[in-house]
This record gives C-alpha cells, structure tokens and sequence, in this order.
C-alpha cells in the first residue's frame, strides 16, 4: 500500500432537551420512571389526539442554534417522517425536514493541529420515539413509551472532520455549549446525546468524496474513536482489494470492536415526508431571537478568563473547574460564600477528582451542597481542625454532603493545641523510642521527623502539626 | 305530536319549563331508536344503560338549577369517529371494532357541560372516506326518505337519526361534505364552520387539515345553538382559533335586504339534475323576494378541486391512518409470523376497500418523485382555489349553491363507479379546501320524493351571514319529516297539554 488515504467524517447528533415535559404534551420527561406510566393519549397515538408545541422546545433549540453561530428560520415548520416500527405510536415521526429551525452554523474546535471550523449544516426539532423491551424468556416484545415524546434536536454537521481526534473536539465542544447553555445534560451513556458518524475516504488530495457509510450505536467517546478507527481501516481495505464501499448504515459492537451491516441505500425507506397538518408553522420574531440570545449564559472561554483575572486561578485551573458546567457552578457557589477561590479550586481539583476517579464518578455526578464546602474551608481557616483532618471531613461531604461542623464535633476532630496535653503524648513517645533520641543527638535531623509522625498518629491527626513541631524539637534538644 | 317530533330547543325549553323531563326525553328517543333502527341502521352503539344514568343525572342538575342551558336534557347523537371517554369509538371499521378511548372529544365534552344527553354513536363511511355510507364496515345506513336509497356521507349515520327522529341533534364531521351532502340527502339541516372554529381534538383524523366538526339538526336555529355550545378555543387543537364572534345564535334574524348572494354559474352547469337545480333557484328566489340581492357569476377552476381534494385528503389520511397497526389497540390479525406479517395481515383485514384505495393514492402522492407533481401542486391548487373564494366574497356576502349534483342515490349505486362517487362532492369539497363555512337547508323534494338541500357558503368566519340566509329562507316553509318517522313517532309517546302520555295524539 503506497496510497495516502484522507477520511471524510460528518456527524448527525441527536440532544434530549432538558425540558420537563415532553415536546408535544404535558407528560414528564425523568428517566426511568414504571414503564409507560409517563404517557397519555398523544405520546401513545391514540386516535384523535393532537400535538401541541412545548414553547421551551424552541427556546432550548434557538439557545443552541445561536451559540454555535447558526441563522434562524424565524418561519419553520413540523413535517412528518413515516415509518412502521413499534416504538413509534403513530407510525410516523414530528420532525422538520423543510423547514429546520436553523442552519448554517459553525463551531470551533482546537485539536494538537490547531484551531479549525467544522460547520453546521443544520438543528432540527424532533420527537424521540419509545422504547421496545424484548422480553428473553417469552416469545413477545413490549414497548414502552415513556420516551416517546420526549424532546430532541439533531445537529448535523458538514463533513469537516478528518480524524477521530477532530470528531471527539466536535462533540466535546457541544456537549460543552450545550451543558452550559442547560439545555441538556448530554450524557452519551444514558442517550441523551447520540451521535450517528457518516464516514467516507478518498485518496489524499482527491476534490470528490468517496461512498459514505453511516454508523449508528455509538455510546461513549471511546466507541466513537474506535469506531471511526475501524470503518476507516474497512473502506481502505476494500479500496485496496479493488472492491467498492457500499452506501450502507452499519451498527457498531464495541464489544466486539467490529461494525455489521444494517441496510443498503437499495432498502432505504421513503420516508414520505409532508408538513404535519395538525400543527402551525412557528413564527419566530426577531425580539423572541434577541431574548434568547441576551439570556445566554457565560459560556467557557469567558468562564477561564474570568477565573484568571478576577479570580487569580491559573489557566490549567480554570480549564480543568470549566471542563464541566456542574464542576463550575459548585466552584463559583462556593468561592461566591467562601471568598476564597484558589483554596476552593484547590479543594477541587485535588481532593474532589481523587475522589471522583476512585469512585469512578463522572464529576456531572457531584452533588455535595457548596455551603458545605465554604464551611470547611472555614474551618481549616480558623485552624478548628487541620488540614489532615480537613481531607476525612471533605470524603463525609463528598460521599455524603455531611455537614463538616456537626461531623467535627460528633468525631471529636478539633485541632489538638494544648501545650501541656502534647507535652505529655510527646514525652511518652520520646520514651519509648530512646534510639530516636539517641539518633537525633548524633545529628540525624531525620529522627525528629519521625517523631512528630508518632505523635500525629498517637493524636489520631488533631494535633496541631505546628504546636507539635516546636514541642517536639524543644524536648528533643532537652533530652 | 310526539316528543320526538319536537326540535331541540322546543324540547330543551319543555324541559326547562318543567313539562318534560330529561328521562322523558331519553325514553322517547330510545323508544323511537328501537322501532326505527330495523329500517334505519343509523346508530354503531347505543348505550341504552348510560343514556338513562345521564339523563336522571342532569335532570337533577336542571331541578337544582345548575344546567340552564336551551340544550340542556336534550338526547344527541354522536358520529362514531368522535372519541367518548368508555365508549366504543369504531369509526364504522374493523379495525377500531373493538376501541373505547379514554378520553372524549372537545366537542363532545362542550355539550355533555350543556346538558346533552348521549344516546350512542352513528353509522359513518369507515373513516369518513366516502359519499353514502356504505363503506361502513357495520352495515349500510338506509335513508329515511326511502330505504332504497342512501342517506349519503360520510356522516349518513347522524343526518338519518336526526331525520328518523331518533334523536334531536346529532355532530357530524366534514372534510369533504360529509355534514352538507347527506343533510341535504336527508332532508336536515347542517352546519360545517370555518376551520379552526372547533376543536378537532378527540376526533379521529382523516385529512386534519380539511376536518372540521358541526352540528346536524331539524332547523337552522338548532343548529345555531348547538354550534354555538362546541366553538371555542381549545389549547389542545393548535389549529384551534381564537375568536369571540361564536355567538351565532344572534344572526338568527329574517332581515336579509341587500345581502348580496352570488350564484356561481361554474355550479348550475352540466351534471346538475335540473329538479335540484330548479329547486335552488326556487329558494333564492325567496331570499330575493325579502329583500336580497343575487346576481350570477363565475368562480373558476371547479374541475381542479377534486383532484386537489383527493390528493390533500388522501395523503393526510395515508399518514394519519398508520398508527392502525395492532401494535397497541384495535383489531390485530390472528395468525401471523413476526412483525410484518402482523401489521400486513392486522391492515389488510382491518381496512376496507376504499380505505385502502385512499391510503395507496395517498401513500403514492407522498412517495419521493412525486410529492412535487402530486402533492404540492395540489396545495398551490388549494390555495388558488381559496384566492377565487377572497374574489368572490370581495362581491357577495353568501354564495348559493347545490349540496350535491343529484338527490340521494340508490343503494349499490355509487360504489361501482369510485370516480363517479368522487365526482359528486364537486359542490362540496371546495369549501373544505378553503377552510369557509357551509350549510345546508332543506328546500323541497325532487318528483321521486327525495329531500334537496340548499347550501349556502360564507367567507371565513362569515357564519352568521350564512345563518341568517338560511334562517331568513327556513321561515318560509314547515320542517318536513319523512313519512316514516311520522308513522313511528305516532305510535309513541306524545306531547300533550304541556305533559306527556304514551299514544296520546296532541296535533
């Protein structure tokens, strides 16, 4: 193979929006829930039930549209999608194909090789469909449609990416836009971000691209990297062997780490879509577009600079606090109470992704209370308790949201500072480690170390560790 | 006269006065479903335990004055593709035979707020497609007039009830016509409003945006009552209008000097039977005579509104119609091997022939490649057609017309010949595709004895114009019921002296 092969990649990603009810009817959202209890006659397909539009829905998909710079149609409509399948009640879907709520966007991404703008094609509003459960034992499958209805928009993009490494920076930055405008929490493991990657290669410098294939079932980050690894490796082999790419939806087994086919362009349906009669076209006025956009919230890059100035983080910490919307809240709630932001980076970044990592938590995951926090932070401030005990105390508000004075005081954690109490502990320990002593009266700094560890230990880590360092310097030398 | 004779608001005004009870009324109409539905077949359910339990129930409310309403204790008919809350809702076909919703229509519940009294659902052309109600998947419906002929459709079932004195309303649904042609066959009277005045919910769609829910009653002032009781805004209806003129029942007046009636020429033309036309011409003449001004014109573009028709309605109902599957309610096959085999075998045996035929033109006008020739050239049709109706109405304040090209078909007549049926809702159709108001009046008999209707169209939101025209020209002759609901009502109970005893004779 003397070839040079470029990847083409586009992306069809689909967001459930955070609202609380479903795009079309008043039913609730919340994951999980008994299944089909979340319903009613509309997200069912009852007979003579109508759709009416969740405003919310649009306010949610204009926020996106306008964060990554797309034009708005402010005269959009709903159309049909028609297809027989059981998660869909009525047999067709309410989605926008003529007339999307916006198009021609962009983002930008920054990956090793720079900054560069993958462009948005267009954001549609759409209603999720319901779920089938295939029942192992019995010969039957159930449905349930508690997620019928619930609220999507698809963002497709151009085909601008080349690399794995570019479609991860893509879905990182509008999984971030979009968190941060709260519009969806966007977790690819729950579904409520989805992305479907259209992918093609072509020899390196061609001006035309090559057959796409589009693959679907991709649940994290990692199966979309490998995924793209694979169909990329695929296409080349069949060009190589002179065979062609077929334009085909293929489903990826990450499992397995291989792609099946789903179905040709030949079985592709038609889908017959038509504009929805039951529903009015939306008429988006250019205060509703200005409202909108002036209640957009801070977004990340003004997020990290205002951490550096106002608040003297460093860059890697307001990066890192700003990596994830929820992390930044808990971050400027508590340094709003505290009045110390580095001490509560600080709390963050090392304690709380320690902890993070061990409990294998995503940090979306964190729900301490940051009062909690400020108070603790408060406590190591006034020296009530040190900061070794400080780190048990913030695992009790990490694991439990424990409130840190009641547990302090519970646990009899107070800094140990009493002179004479110490004094005594220290003097038992001199005691019982006479080579120690005898060590540090031949020069050997280190013993004295040591015994401020014993003493630490002996006072279960309240000690003062500046009251012990003194005392345990000043017997030494009397010994 | 018997109780059944009464129109809706004599009896609602009995029943006010105390002279007559809900339940009296109930009885009476259950007692004349019972002798006329051998001959009829108007009703698809009658719910004889219920009507009862509703009428001792507001006949309560009316003794403690809290229903006051004109249509208070009066019994209804409902066409059977408008949702009840426990009651089957078969859309006259197989595959809802055996559905009863969960929740009842807008409309429905509108007049179950003034008093109405349910009496069952009526016999419809399965899913409204069609002319003459016999693509009913539950049996023909036979017209009172004669039951040799058909009480026309979709909604025969409710304009044969109400003539049949069955009941003393009846809603019905018009996408097409399917209030005004057969009120017309039927010699009632029916009001199909500007689209968007009720609300469609709970009413099984067949083309959504063509449907609109009216009233099918024995006199115009009837149906101005009652169409005024279910028009209202409605937020579960986005196509739902806001507007605060539905006091209709304020346009009934005779005054008609200088309204300006347009006679569209497109409509008096080959085709028509020249009794109906003499007919028409006959009422407007009476119009004329009170002072009204009509004058003929041309419309344009007639011939295109049927084929825009059944392209719109057929792809709307091609969509619409998908959700019948087996998957969730309804009729599902027997014997079937996965889950295509069970949606081919549940739809081909659920469906009946001209549901099928509209769901496959419909399907195809919708289909990649055509949807630019078909479909929207269909909706360009449409709204040129609405554009003829603007120019018109710039002239006129109603336009005067025929419901129909002919008096009510034999049965077995027009289902051979489907572009013949389609054919005959050219008077009728326009008006859907252009979201106006239309009605239809009673206006004498051909020389076999069939009832012919007058339809009168207004401009959109014009109802009450339209309203006054027909009230203006109902006061020129009596109500006519056909024959045999005379002979039926005779044998029953009778109103008499204010109280009502059986087989007393109070003429």
């Amino acid at each position: 193979m003397s070839k040079q092969y470029e990847t083409v990649i586009g992306l069809e990603v689909h967001v459930e929006l955070a609202t609380k009810t479903k795009i079309f009817c008043s039913c609730s959202t919340a994951f999980g829930g008994e299944p089909n209890t979340h319903t009613c006659p509309v997200c069912t397909g009852m007979p003579g039930s109508l759709p009416v539009l969740n405003k919310q829905v649009v306010e949610y998909a204009l926020a996106v549209g306008l964060a990554v710079n797309c034009q708005i149609n402010q005269h959009c409509k709903f159309d049909r999608k028609n297809y027989f399948y059981p998660d869909n009640p009525q047999n067709y879907q309410i989605s926008q194909l003529y007339l999307p709520i916006c198009h021609d966007g962009f983002v930008e991404i920054e990956t090793e090789a720079g900054k560069k703008k993958i462009r948005i094609h267009e954001i549609h509003m759409e209603e999720d469909a319901g779920k089938l459960i295939h029942d192992e034992w019995g010969d039957c499958s159930l449905v349930d449609y508690n997620r019928s209805g619930v609220p999507l928009i698809e963002i497709v993009s151009e085909p601008d990416m080349r690399s794995a490494e570019e479609v991860i920076a893509y879905l990182e930055k509008l999984r971030m836009t979009i968190q941060y405008l709260g519009a969806s929490d966007c977790k690819l493991q729950e579904g409520s971000m989805r992305a479907d990657v259209n992918l093609s290669v072509r020899e390196a410098g061609s001006a035309e691209f090559g057959t796409r294939t589009e693959m679907k079932n991709l649940n994290s980050f990692r199966a979309i990297a490998r995924a793209i690894e694979g169909e990329r490796e695929r296409q080349i082999d069949l060009l190589e062997s002179g065979k062609p790419v077929v334009q085909e939806t293929r489903r990826w087994d990450d499992n397995k780490g291989i792609s099946r086919a789903m179905r040709s362009k030949e079985d592709a349906q038609d889908y017959r879509y038509f504009p929805d009669p039951d529903l009015v076209p939306v008429e988006i006025s250019d205060e509703w577009i200005e409202r909108v956009r002036s209640a957009q919230p801070e977004m990340r890059e003004d997020k990290i600079a205002r951490y550096q100035s106002q608040m003297g983080l460093p860059a890697y910490d307001a990066q890192i606090l700003t990596s994830s919307k929820h992390l930044a809240d808990i971050f400027e709630e508590t340094a709003a109470i505290c009045g110390q932001p580095k001490e509560v980076s600080n709390w963050l970044m090392v304690e709380g992704m320690r902890l993070a990592k061990e409990k294998e938590m995503d940090v979306d995951e964190i729900s301490f209370s940051p009062e909690n926090l400020a108070r603790l932070i408060g406590l190591v401030e006034r020296n009530v308790i040190n900061r070794t005990v400080a780190k048990e105390v913030f695992e009790e508000i990490f694991s439990s949201n424990a409130d840190p004075e009641s547990y302090v005081e519970e646990h009899g954690l107070k800094v140990v500072n009493d002179q004479g109490q110490l004094r005594k502990v220290i003097e038992e320990i001199l005691e019982a480690n006479p080579q120690s002593v005898q060590d540090f009266k031949n020069g050997k700094e280190k013993a004295a170390g040591f015994i401020v560890g014993q003493t630490m230990r002996a006072m279960k880590g309240k000690a003062d560790p500046a009251v012990v360092n003194q005392l345990v310097k000043e017997l030494l030398s009397q010994a | 006269m018997s109780i059944v004779d009464l129109t809706a608001l004599q009896l609602g005004k009995e029943i006010q006065a105390g002279n007559l009870t809900a339940v009296d009324a109930a009885e009476a109409a259950l007692e004349q479903i019972r002798r006329a539905e051998p001959q009829i077949g108007a009703f698809v359910t009658v719910d004889e335990e219920g009507v009862l339990k509703q009428a001792r129930k507001v006949q309560k409310q009316i003794e403690a004055g809290e229903l006051k309403g004109p249509l208070a204790g009066v019994p209804a008919a409902i066409k059977d593709n408008l949702c009840i809350s426990g009651m089957r809702t078969t859309c006259s076909s197989r595959i809802l035979s055996s559905f009863v919703p969960t929740y009842t229509a807008e409309a429905v519940r509108k007049l179950e707020k003034a008093g109405a009294v349910i009496l069952g659902k009526t016999n419809m052309d399965e899913f409204a497609m069609g002319s003459t109600t016999e693509t009913s998947a539950f049996g023909i419906t036979r017209n009172p007039w004669n039951p040799d002929h058909v009480p026309g459709g979709s909604s025969g079932g409710s304009c044969a009830a109400v003539a049949a004195n069955e009941c003393f309303y009846a809603l019905g649904s018009d996408t097409g016509g399917s209030i005004r042609q057969p009120s017309s066959f039927c010699g009632v009277t029916g009001i199909k409003p500007t689209y968007g005045t009720v609300s469609r919910y709970g009413l099984v769609a067949y083309g959504s945006s063509l449907d609109q829910i009216g009233p099918i009653a024995k006199n115009v002032s009837d149906c101005a009552a009652i169409l005024e009781t279910i028009s209202a805004y409605d937020r579960k209806d986005s196509t739902s209008i806001r507007r605060d003129d539905t006091d209709f029942t304020s346009a009934l007046t005779e005054d008609v000097r200088g309204l300006r009636i347009g006679i569209p020429r497109d409509y008096f033309g080959e085709g028509l039977d020249p009794e109906v036309r003499d007919s028409i011409m006959k009422a407007v003449k009476v119009l004329t005579d009170k002072g009204a001004v009509a004058e003929e014109f041309d419309l344009s573009l007639v011939e295109y509104a049927i084929p825009a028709y059944y392209v719109i309605a057929s792809a709307e109902a091609s969509s619409n119609l998908s959700r019948f599957d087996g998957v969730k309610y309804g009729y599902r096959a027997e014997h079937y091997e996965g889950l295509h085999d069970m949606y081919k075998k549940s739809r081909s045996e659920g469906f009946g022939p001209e549901v099928k035929r509209r769901i496959m033109l419909g399907s195809f006008v919708l289909s990649s490649g055509y949807y630019d020739a078909y479909y929207l050239k269909a909706l360009r049709t449409k709204a040129l057609i609405k554009a003829a109706f603007d120019k018109a109405f710039a002239r006129f304040d109603v336009i005067a017309a025929p419901a129909s090209p002919s008096t009510a078909p034999k049965i077995g007549e027009s289902l051979k010949d489907p572009i013949q049926m389609y054919l005959g809702d050219i008077y009728t159709i326009s008006v859907n595709l252009a979201g106006l108001p239309g009605m239809t009046v009673p206006c004498g008999l051909d020389s076999k004895g069939l009832p012919i209707g007058l339809q009168l169209i207004g401009d959109c939101f014009q109802e009450k114009k339209i309203i006054r025209a027909a009230y203006a020209y109902e006061q020129s002759r009596e109500y006519q019921s056909p024959p045999m609901a005379r002979k039926l009502s005779g044998e029953s109970a009778a109103v008499s002296g204010g109280r009502c005893e059986k087989g007393a004779d109070c003429q």
